[in-house]
């Protein structure tokens, strides 16, 4: 079945079953790899999105749900003050939960300009990072906060 | 080294023999070596160095890079000599071969907290090897003597403004005889080792989503693999129905393969939905209805045995029965799951001649190996390609994930399949951290001081599956270690290890035995120091075993004269953590020291603990002794996420097992620190190295220091000593 949304400003349209979750969309049909695959439950935030700007967790949006609307990935953040604080504080360790959490983050801060502890805590607790990165997350927020 | 003639999959390798100053695995490899010339608009003077007649250089890096930074680390110790601009420099990932094996474990292996200290001197020389063969070719070009030739940021500058850039020498360069004296520059001169400012070479790829991790791996022609496995330890297939599934859209085959069956189709979700229609039958096997209460009777009945001895000293059954007061406890602490974000997967091509494997994997060695047993193909047949790593913690120092993939492929006629597993499969097909239960006791004097000391453990071996050759007279040296460099002067002691299988697949997870064995010690240190009514600060420093003494079993660890270093990182923690300044209700201040790897870590943390035994841990303060440091900002990076792995670990970490079945399988069920949950201020000091201390290792340790500092401070916030990790709220109430 055609479905025609929107990525990165581009319209794209693919024919898969409707209930074929976003994610795979994006990474095996549309080969656009940065939405990572962590636990297929929304608990984990890899896969995190922007539906409509909004953050999203692309493992349990079926794909059918968002036709005709705008999906936003880390391929199309477009090296915003999020991924520019990510690389000034060096965040990423393995990188594999980053994407998720800058496209929380970039979400987080287009609502709010200067989030307090508890902002970045209520925004950011969705998104594991194995490795440990949660200091410099919460650093990068601020940076990217303070230079946007 | 003996050859890898046997792959099975319990027992996949014949190690040789340990050797001195490491845990030497040792294998053959049969493929080929590096080329010297790689041809193709680049040449290689050696297996480290490849420059491109466009004059860009590219740095091989042997090991994997799963977050540890070896991609940065790595690179830069060979650019140091090398005389290269480090900002334009490219890395890229080594294929199998001798000469990238890890000295200090035998194979090329990226674990124990070994890159940067088996790198230290090799790659330094072999930048410097690669800038004298440089020099001699433009020497040799410019009819001058090499002593004439100076090497500068990729140029080569000779006599009268001569002047060539590396790309134009390197052709000839590749063909220079390998100088046999290479001296380097003092570590006073370092201009890219030690760098402050230095960033991680992969961030700004990172950062985009762009980098290929083995999920992300897309050859021509590629399927997608979703897998049935057996959710029985140790279980096996009796059936399987495939009625349903085989006729799912997008599906091209439903094969069987060792570990199951797997639904090869167009797409994931296409193979994933159809494997949920699989009807399975399996035979529960050898460890039919296994559940914790069985292991833990197992455990308690093994643990009666007088296990091994691995460490003695003067007479601790004379010692005991003198001692003013005796301290004894038994800690039990459960099996961890690896859990890295990445779930396992590789893709994999397998023809009548050849074997592709595209895998995020920590052990590209052994992967020909066991992917030419698994698919009647010679080990030089397999070309293995390792990919950036969502997270290793020593999950991906196993092979399991790519010789089903191999199998998979093979079964599927030899199209290329990328298997995928759910992060279900993942967390309930992992090799998990042994569980064990640790016994100590201690007779104090009237000073209460340690006078005799008994430590005796009761759990599985790891490497008893893994590298049966290093496991001798009973001992494990991957089960001792984090004890055996017991570091307090105790005149009679007596060490004993119990190897017991429990029927749960135990794997190397980072920092292995020290996450068993000194969080018990330095816990049962603290109850030591509250039976003798001493500062637990003060107790420590006042037993530290200042002699320069070697054990047995040292492995990964100095194991050598660490008593100064030891003393010096509790007094700076002592002094930067405010030790003893006054806390408010329900907080308290735990301590934990540890030397492993060949790095010292004190450590002071602050909780709170609430009425219901909720745990927030408030402040943490490290002072760490590493040695030298080549990428400081990632030596950091490795402590801040040692400490979340650590904390992770002890306050939620646990696997269960019943009906023979893992418990947990998501992140719902296996909790893990969220941002929210993290620490809220670390502070580290860093050690200034001695001159000429080599560095230590620290993808690891830390994981081991904090969970005893957090038990501590939680046993001075509260009076309540948890017996059994993790320290959840139900076992400090029950404590």
């Amino acid at each position: 079945m055609n479905i025609t949304f929107n990525v990165n400003g581009k319209n794209e349209t693919v024919d898969v079953a409707p209930d074929t979750p976003l994610l795979w969309v994006l990474r095996d049909t549309l080969g656009m790899t940065g939405t990572k695959f962590g636990c297929g439950k929304a608990l984990c935030g890899a896969c995190t999105v922007h539906l409509n700007g909004m953050a999203i967790r692309s493992c349990q949006t079926q794909i059918g749900s968002v036709a005709g609307q705008k999906i936003t990935t880390i391929e199309g953040l477009k090296m915003n003050a999020v991924q520019k604080a990510w690389i000034a504080l060096d965040v990423p360790q393995c990188g594999y939960c980053q994407p998720g959490q800058m496209m929380s983050a970039s979400a987080l801060l287009a609502a709010n300009r200067n989030p307090s502890d508890a902002d970045i805590d209520a925004a950011m607790s969705g998104n594991i990072c194995r490795c440990g990165t949660y200091p410099r997350i919460r650093a990068a927020i601020k940076h990217a906060a303070k230079n946007a | 080294m003996e050859e890898i003639k046997n792959q099975s999959r319990r027992d996949f390798v014949k190690a040789s023999a340990a050797v001195a100053g490491g845990l030497a695995i040792g294998f053959h490899l049969p493929g080929k070596m590096a080329q010297a010339d790689g041809g193709g608009g680049y040449a290689m003077p050696n297996a480290w160095v490849k420059i491109g007649s466009d004059n860009q250089i590219t740095l091989m890096v042997a090991r994997s890079e799963m977050g540890q930074g070896v991609a940065t680390s790595m690179p830069m110790l060979i650019a140091e000599e090398l005389e290269v601009d480090f900002s334009k420099v490219k890395v890229e990932f080594a294929p199998p071969a001798e000469v990238y094996i890890n000295s200090l474990l035998g194979g090329q292996l990226t674990g124990g907290s070994t890159s940067v200290r088996d790198a230290w001197e090799k790659l330094r020389k072999a930048g410097a090897s690669a800038r004298m063969m440089l020099v001699s070719a433009a020497a040799a070009e410019w009819g001058v003597d090499a002593s004439q030739v100076k090497a500068e940021n990729g140029s080569l500058i000779g006599p009268g403004g001569k002047r060539m850039n590396y790309g134009m020498a390197a052709p000839k360069a590749a063909q220079m005889e390998v100088p046999k004296d290479v001296p380097l520059k003092p570590v006073s001169a370092f201009k890219v080792v030690g760098n402050v400012k230095q960033k991680r070479i992969d961030t700004p790829m990172k950062v985009k989503g762009d980098p290929i991790f083995g999920i992300d791996a897309r050859v021509p022609g590629m399927m997608y693999a979703a897998v049935a496995m057996s959710p029985y330890i140790g279980g096996k297939l009796k059936s399987y129905d495939d009625s349903r599934a085989k006729n799912m859209p997008g599906v091209k085959a439903v094969v069987q393969y060792s570990r199951g069956v797997a639904v090869v189709a167009d797409s994931y979700w296409q193979a994933k939905k159809a494997k949920d229609l699989l009807r399975v039958e399996w035979d529960q096997g050898p460890n039919a209805g296994l559940n914790m209460q069985k292991i833990w009777a197992g455990i308690q009945q093994a643990a009666k045995q007088p296990g091994a001895t691995f460490r003695e000293s003067g007479n601790v059954e004379e010692a005991m029965p003198k001692a003013a007061k005796t301290v004894t406890t038994t800690y039990t602490l459960p099996f961890l799951s690896h859990s890295p974000m990445e779930p396992m997967n590789t893709t994999a091509q397998v023809s009548a001649d050849k074997a592709i494997i595209i895998t995020p994997t920590q052990f590209q060695q052994l992967i020909p190996h066991v992917v030419a047993g698994a698919t009647g193909l010679k080990p030089e047949q397999v070309e293995v390609r390792t990919t950036y790593l969502g997270g290793g913690f020593g999950r991906r120092v196993e092979v399991d994930y790519a010789i089903d993939a191999a199998e998979i492929s093979k079964a599927a006629g030899g199209v290329p399949v990328k298997m995928v597993w759910s992060r279900e499969d993942d967390m309930t097909h992992d090799s998990y951290r042994p569980a064990g239960m640790y016994t100590l006791s201690a007779g104090l004097d009237a000073n209460g001081m340690i006078t005799g000391m008994r430590f005796h453990s009761t759990s599985p071996s790891i490497s008893a599956r893994l590298f049966p050759s290093v496991v001798k007279d009973g001992i494990d040296p991957f089960a001792v270690e984090g004890i055996d460099n017991f570091p307090y002067a105790v005149p009679n002691l007596k060490f004993t290890y119990q190897m017991h299988d429990t029927g749960v697949t135990v794997g190397y997870w980072r920092a292995v035995s020290h996450n068993l064995n000194a969080v018990a010690l330095e816990c049962f240190i603290d109850e030591c120091a509250a039976a003798a009514g001493k500062d637990p600060i003060d107790y420590r420093l006042a037993m530290i075993d200042m002699a320069p003494s070697k054990h047995a079993w040292s492995g990964l660890s100095a194991g050598v004269a660490v008593g100064p270093r030891i003393k010096n990182a509790l007094q700076m923690v002592k002094e930067k953590s405010g030790w003893g300044k006054p806390l408010g209700k329900g907080k308290g201040r735990g301590v934990a020291v540890m030397e492993g790897y060949n790095t010292v870590i004190a450590m002071v943390a602050e909780v709170t603990v609430s009425p219901n035994y909720d745990v927030s841990v408030d402040r943490v303060v490290s002072v760490v002794d590493a040695g030298p440091l080549v990428h400081p900002d990632q030596a950091l990076a490795q402590m801040e996420s040692c400490i979340n792995f650590g904390q992770s670990a002890c306050m939620w970490g646990e696997i269960t097992v019943n009906e023979n079945t893992v418990e947990q399988n998501n992140f719902d069920s296996y909790r893990v620190a969220r941002i929210n949950e993290a620490p809220k201020q670390l502070e580290f000091h860093w050690i200034k190295p001695a001159d000429n201390q080599p560095p230590g290792g620290l993808g690891e340790p830390a994981t081991a220091v904090i969970q005893p500092a957090i038990a501590n401070a939680i046993a001075a916030a509260t009076g309540k000593r948890a017996k059994m990790l993790p320290l959840t709220p139900e076992n400090l109430r029950a404590s």
